[in-house]
């Protein structure tokens, strides 16, 4: 779809990363010590640090990635929701007070508190990095979705504008200002999406959905008897030939026009929306050149129910329980794709309507990432049983949320702003399903970019909306992106270069390097950007949450529950968790089908999601080392 | 600026092992209700995909039920440990 630029969402957005960019140099001209680059100082309040763990952990995938699944397939974007949640409960639990503890600015600090080794500290520097990378990438991801709608730039600017504000905001004061940028993002994101889902349940639900402007969204045709197509004066019904041949399409060329493509059930028809690719890059809509111009088409927005309750048109305002009971007892039109070669060596994507009821879209199974649940054999709920895992230990093995436990001064005060984090964090995800069923039902929906359903169910909403959203978007990515960088740059100055190199260097050198790693990090994270721009968000971080779960929640676990564990143990935990799970997204059917473009049934590797296999693997390869090594620890200051 | 005063030296608390160990036992119990309540999501998600379709409050199905106790089920052990912690004679306030 081709997106009008909103010049009111540029201004607001400007006048956010302005400020936020302020406040970032004037905290910059007091943070001079690696205490308060690193860890602020350990001087913040445990409230406010709890909203900035919402701000920090509610990120580009929680905000457009969960809300653009539910649009798209209902349900299963909700599981997201309760996974990323429930994964507060491993660190309130389990990690935030001994973290605190034992830590000083990194978690590798926490890890190696009693060993002093090396290997510990490089380890986890290394999963640190990558865990952070991974993360990286769908926040930029992310950041470019929301830039073609708001400038009508490419994707790639968004992600260049946001790598080097993130970058500025970074090496200005470090943790001080990333802090103060995530509560900032935090609050004014709750806030705004809970006023939305008012919204939505002041406009109920509709067959018939309009625009902003009030203006009737075009609702494309459904059930027309194949004759009144063929029959028609002047069409010529094309012959299947090529990559159509046995397809359920029906292609009709009118005297004057282009190529119409219909899909068949039975006798009857029902409109599509094609996409081609040609191979000298031009793209036509719907055999029209793609554009806004006399003679160009673009793809119409989509989204609506096709049957509420009672054979109702709309609902008018309605209550939070009645409008999920309402969208279970209706019927909405989804719109998957189907990729034709064409011979000519360009490719069409046909996009086409079926219809889903509520009772399917409202239980788990019914998108094409959790399908399997709803198979027969067992194997084929592994992948779902293994991204729940994931999800649920993964949030406590985030580098970027565990730093965030150094900036307050005790244990207390981690686990008060902790708490504090579950109940913003908590409401936001109740709220997501809310949003993205909203959106499901707007009449706004981009068939092409799942990621812009949350901004564009604002515009349905109003023109104002949509710009304050997007820009509280784009500061989101800004929030979480600080924050990853935030870890990489520590990770980098403090756990490599002091100390795993063991590098003589004073306040000044070690914060100088902090910022300089925080500049490479920031030109990795747009390049990983640009690259990877065509995956859906929410699914790039379910492999981040397999990293760091299978890489560094072994070994925390075990080294508060377990005396035995040694040295060896960890580092070797950290290692094989990384690299198995690492090793098996990269041949996943996944990986296969989105980053190389191979055949997924090729792929080597049984399902996507490595957890439930990596993580065990972990936990006894540093059973396994232990016990073939010698304990030597410093100090018995561990609770157990 | 109030809150975000990184000059304040942290200060480094004294730790009462046996206040630790109380809270630690504490997280634990605590954790294996949630995890065992998480489970039971992810088993009826996994095994008895149909039956998440039932309706169980408000009309609303025992997926959307399911899925907004998780949150708050969250919401309400963390602020019940909060409550059973123990603090050190030099924390805070509990």
């Amino acid at each position: 779809m081709i997106h009008e630029t909103s010049w009111i969402a540029v201004l607001i957005f400007l006048f956010f990363a302005g400020s936020v960019l302020g406040i970032s140099f004037y905290l910059g001209s007091r943070a001079k010590s690696a205490s308060g680059y690193f860890a602020a100082g350990g001087g913040i309040h445990w409230a406010v640090n709890g909203v900035a763990f919402a701000g920090d952990y509610l990120s580009a995938a929680s905000f457009l990635g969960i809300c653009g699944m539910i649009a798209f397939f209902g349900y299963d974007g909700f599981l997201y929701s309760i996974g990323y949640l429930a994964g507060w409960i491993v660190a309130l639990f389990i990690i935030a007070e001994p973290l605190k503890r034992l830590g000083r600015y990194t978690f590798a600090d926490a890890l190696d508190n009693q060993f002093n080794s090396r290997g510990i500290k490089l380890a986890a520097a290394i999963s640190t990095l990558v865990v952070s990378c991974f993360y990286l990438i769908p926040q930029m991801v992310g950041a470019g979705a929301l830039v073609q709608p708001l400038l009508g730039f490419p994707h790639y600017v968004g992600v260049i504008v946001v790598g080097c504000v993130v970058t500025l905001i970074v090496t200005t004061a470090g943790m001080v200002s990333t802090t103060w940028v995530q509560f900032i993002k935090g609050t004014m994101l709750v806030l705004l999406c809970a006023f939305i889902t008012v919204l939505i349940l002041f406009r109920g639900v509709t067959t018939r959905p309009t625009d902003a402007d009030g203006r009737e969204v075009r609702i494309a045709k459904r059930g027309v008897p194949a004759a009144e197509v063929t029959g028609a004066a002047g069409v010529q019904v094309l012959a299947e030939e090529g990559a159509w041949r046995g397809k359920p399409y029906l292609r009709v060329k009118s005297a004057a026009g282009p190529v119409a493509v219909w899909r068949k059930d039975g006798d009857l028809l029902s409109e599509t929306q094609t996409l081609t690719e040609q191979t000298d890059g031009r793209k036509l809509v719907n055999g029209r050149p793609r554009g806004k111009g006399p003679g160009e088409a673009n793809l119409s927005p989509v989204g609506y129910a096709s049957k509420l309750p009672n054979g109702a048109e709309r609902t008018g305002a309605i209550g939070p329980l009645a409008f999920l009971q309402t969208m279970q007892e209706s019927d909405v039109i989804q719109w998957p794709s189907e990729k034709i070669a064409e011979s000519d060596g360009g490719v069409t994507t046909v996009y086409f309507q079926r219809v889903v009821s509520g009772k399917d879209f409202m239980t788990p199974g019914s998108s094409p990432t959790f399908k399997k649940v709803r198979s027969a054999k067992l194997f084929d709920k592994l992948d779902f049983l293994s991204l729940m895992l994931a999800l649920f230990c993964g949030t406590a093995s985030l580098p970027h949320i565990l730093i965030r436990y150094y900036t307050v001064k005790d244990q207390i005060s981690a686990r008060k702003s902790t708490v504090v984090g579950i109940a913003a964090i908590g409401f936001f995800y109740v709220l997501t399903l809310y949003l993205g069923l909203g959106a499901m039902t707007s009449g706004a929906l981009d068939i092409t970019d799942s990621n812009m359903s949350a901004p564009l169910l604002a515009r349905s909403l109003s023109e104002l909306l949509f710009a304050v959203l997007s820009a509280v978007a784009f500061t989101t990515v800004l929030g979480t992106v600080s924050g990853l960088i935030m870890a990489a740059s520590g990770a980098v100055a403090h756990d490599l270069m002091t100390n795993f190199l063991q590098m003589k260097l004073d306040e000044f050198q070690k914060v100088r390097a902090a910022k300089i790693a925080a500049m490479c990090v920031g030109v990795v994270a747009i390049v990983l950007g640009i690259l990877f721009a065509k995956m859906n968000v929410n699914f790039l971080v379910g492999w981040a949450f397999n990293i760091a779960a299978s890489a560094n929640l072994p070994a925390l676990v075990m080294l508060l529950f377990w005396k035995r564990t040694t040295k060896e143990g960890i580092t070797a935990a950290i290692i094989v968790g990384m690299l198995s799970s690492l090793g098996w997204i990269l041949l996943s059917a996944q990986a296969y089908s989105d980053v190389y473009g191979l055949n997924p049934a090729t792929a080597i590797v049984p399902f996507s999601q490595p957890a439930i296999v990596t993580i065990p693997l972990g936990f006894l390869v540093l059973i396994a080392v232990s016990l073939c090594t010698k304990p030597a620890r410093a100090s018995a200051a561990v609770a157990r | 600026m109030a809150g975000l005063d990184f000059k304040a030296p942290g200060t480094r608390e004294q730790e009462d092992v046996a206040i630790i160990a109380h809270n630690t036992r504490m997280g634990v119990i605590l954790f294996v209700v949630y995890v065992a309540f998480y489970g039971g999501f992810m088993a009826l998600s996994a095994f008895w995909p149909e039956a998440m379709s039932v309706p169980a409050l408000g009309g609303a199905n025992l997926a959307v039920v399911y899925g907004f106790a998780l949150i708050a089920a969250a919401l309400f052990l963390a602020l019940l440990y909060m409550r059973v912690c123990r603090k050190s004679k030099e924390g805070g306030s509990k």
